[in-house]
């Protein structure tokens, strides 16, 4: 059961609707995701790093139903959730939570902790006001907050119990999976470090499977399982964190790992710095989407877009460099 | 900090009659001009409640005509003198800050309420939902208002309930635009969204989520809003399709008194057109001065 699959992603492609131009002609869509593919195993943490605009965010939305998709499936357990509507989408998201970056804007400044937490549970349970108020007590003490937080405003909650708050908010109806966005961006470096650990506790205790959305590889370094690489919307690498970060494959990957500051004053910093910014997704390069800002390429690079390649038994990487072993579409999803 | 929260320091702490740090009235309290305003309509309110007992001729007041006394001048036994019934005229005008108070509250009250409702469904949607009620308020502000208050005061019959219907109707879609654009702002915020993702209905993320996160400007709006809505009762009244006899309403009064001007009878029209004056003008030097205070780049600082 451990290596079941609970989340795939198939073919999924988001669009941002087009503008119309100045008489009314409709410009061509901008395909933030374009044939993704992506899976989720029961019970792991996946990391989805990337620069900003590469689609990990939108990935995230679309995976929540927050945006619509243009084509492909998500399939949640065995369903379809992208056609989902009504009750069916409601039992769906009793399944799925998401937890937003900046936690105190993720929280009605009008409402008390005791109303934010129980609202998942008055939506979609009968329990009356007083059951609601002691599992919100106890969801509390599970995020670590004392019982007397329950009456605070969210003005009166540190970003770090804010997201704890936003946490049991999420835990409430017992959900299979949490798309954390950033969980930890907003908050002080100390207080990260307490969040991580919270998170790790809940999983062990709920069998939690994670998706974290995060720029940041120290987090994603302590707390991850497996790491998934966007580049401009393509997964670029996908592999166990150990592996990744001992030998990444993708040039992209490299150069992500090198421009991160080590925390050590007598190494000297030798990044393959990248040059250029990342093309707009409006109008991707040829070939490999890559090429434009990649030290080694080549070519071929500039005509056709690599596939995935095996780099080891659960390890992909989609560059030309990686020789021919083209592996089947299928027995990549891992 | 915010309106509902000064008043909730007056009212829940109410023992102190002290502002609190924070509050909008606290912002206000330097502001002589705001406090005497403040003082005029709590006076107004006061004399509105306890008209009865407080007036000299209070069946006067409530429209009991004495023809032999009629057009006397100001003096010891009619400190503001009466009108061509025989009416004592500070009796009607206490009378008619009931009639100003209710009309001009009740029409705030409706018109706020209508307006928020549809102005923060509109702005919560977008799309259709906000092109269709937004043409709506379009075209009922396109009507010049007080023309439009009197064409459905005439077909509702003149009364103080329907002069009220009849202004409401024109005033709710300033409240719905006002609405509108707070919802625009509030509709992207995170915790909408966390709420979304809950599965929590529409109607409940506008009635929990929306509409008490946009209140704030609104209370400001309605609580300026209150002296213009007098004065249209007023107005209403004074062509004679608001409040009609012998219920006691200072736009009648001076209608009915302005052919007395002519004949020297000045006082008639002079001392409810002040009432008008002065109440107006301090609800308005008020509103001024609570959305002054409710801003915080506007607020003055008092030391």
């Amino acid at each position: 059961m451990a290596d079941a699959t609970l989340l795939a992603v198939r073919n999924l492609r988001v669009e941002y609707a087009s503008s119309r131009s100045l008489f009314g002609k409709p410009t061509k869509p901008v395909r933030i995701l374009d044939g993704f593919n992506l899976d989720l195993r029961t019970g792991e943490t996946l990391a989805v790093v990337g620069e900003s605009g590469c689609g990990k965010t939108t990935l995230a939305n679309c995976i929540a139903r927050f945006i619509p998709a243009a084509g492909g499936e998500v399939v949640f357990e065995g369903l379809d959730v992208l056609p989902l509507t009504g009750l069916a989408l409601k039992a769906y998201r009793r399944n799925m939570q998401m937890v937003f970056q900046n936690p105190v804007s993720s929280l009605n400044p009008r409402l008390r902790v005791s109303a934010i937490v129980s609202e998942p549970l008055e939506t979609h349970t009968s329990l009356d006001s007083s059951a609601r108020q002691a599992r919100a007590l106890e969801l509390l003490a599970e995020t670590g907050l004392e019982a007397s937080f329950i009456d605070r405003y969210p003005h009166e909650l540190s970003g770090g119990q804010a997201q704890r708050v936003a946490l049991a908010r999420a835990l409430a109806l017992n959900p299979r999976l949490l798309l954390l966005d950033e969980p930890t961006s907003a908050l002080d470096v100390s207080v990260q470090a307490q969040i991580l650990n919270l998170l790790q506790r809940l999983q062990a205790d709920h069998r939690l499977t994670y998706m974290v959305i995060s720029h940041s590889l120290g987090l994603v370094q302590h707390i991850s399982d497996r790491i998934a690489v966007l580049y401009l919307g393509e997964l670029v690498e996908l592999g166990p964190r150990g592996s990744v970060f001992a030998t990444p494959a993708h040039p992209y990957t490299r150069a992500l790992f090198a421009a991160t500051p080590v925390p050590d004053p007598r190494r000297r910093r030798n990044y393959v710095a990248l040059e250029g910014a990342v093309p707009s997704a409006a109008n991707p390069p040829p070939g490999c989407r890559f090429q434009t800002r990649c030290p080694h390429a080549m070519e071929r690079c500039r005509i056709e877009n690599p596939a995935l390649r095996r780099v080891s038994a659960d390890h992909v990487a989609a560059c030309h460099l990686l020789g021919d072993t083209h592996i089947d579409d299928k027995e990549i999803k891992p | 900090m915010t309106l509902t929260e000064g008043f909730r320091h007056y009212v829940v702490r109410g023992a102190a009659l002290r502002p609190q740090p924070g509050s909008v009235l606290w912002h206000v309290r330097g502001d002589w001009l705001a406090m005497a305003s403040l003082t005029v309509i709590i006076l107004i309110i006061v004399v509105a409640i306890f008209g009865p007992w407080i007036a000299p001729y209070p069946e006067q007041g409530v429209g009991l005509a004495i023809v032999e006394q009629k057009l006397q001048p100001p003096g010891w036994h009619f400190v503001l003198g009466t009108d061509s019934l025989g009416r004592d005229i500070l009796s009607r005008i206490i009378f008619g800050a009931r009639t100003a108070l209710i009309g001009g509250i009740a029409i705030v009250a409706i018109g706020a309420a209508v307006g928020t409702l549809l102005g923060a469904t509109a702005g919560y949607f977008g799309g259709w939902v906000d092109e269709a009620i937004m043409r709506v308020t379009d075209v009922f502000l396109a009507f010049p208002s007080l023309l439009l208050a009197m064409t459905v005061a005439v077909v509702l019959q003149p009364s103080l309930g329907n002069a009220i219907i009849a202004i409401s109707l024109t005033w709710w879609p300033w409240y719905a635009r006002l609405a509108r654009g707070q919802a625009v702002s509030i509709r992207e915020r995170k915790y909408v969204k966390a709420a979304r993702g809950i599965g929590v209905s529409h109607a409940t993320v506008i009635r929990r989520h929306v509409l008490p996160n946009i209140l704030t400007p609104i209370l400001v709006q309605a609580m300026m809003d209150i002296g213009a809505a007098i004065l249209t009762v007023s107005a209403l009244s004074f062509v004679g399709l608001g409040v009609p006899q012998p219920t006691a309403d200072w736009g009648a009064m001076i209608s009915e008194g302005r052919m007395y001007v002519q004949t020297g009878h000045w006082w008639v029209p002079t001392f409810p057109g002040l009432a008008l004056f002065i109440t107006i003008m301090a609800s308005n030097l008020l509103g001024d001065a609570v959305q002054a205070a409710a801003n915080p780049r506007t607020r003055r600082t008092v030391p």
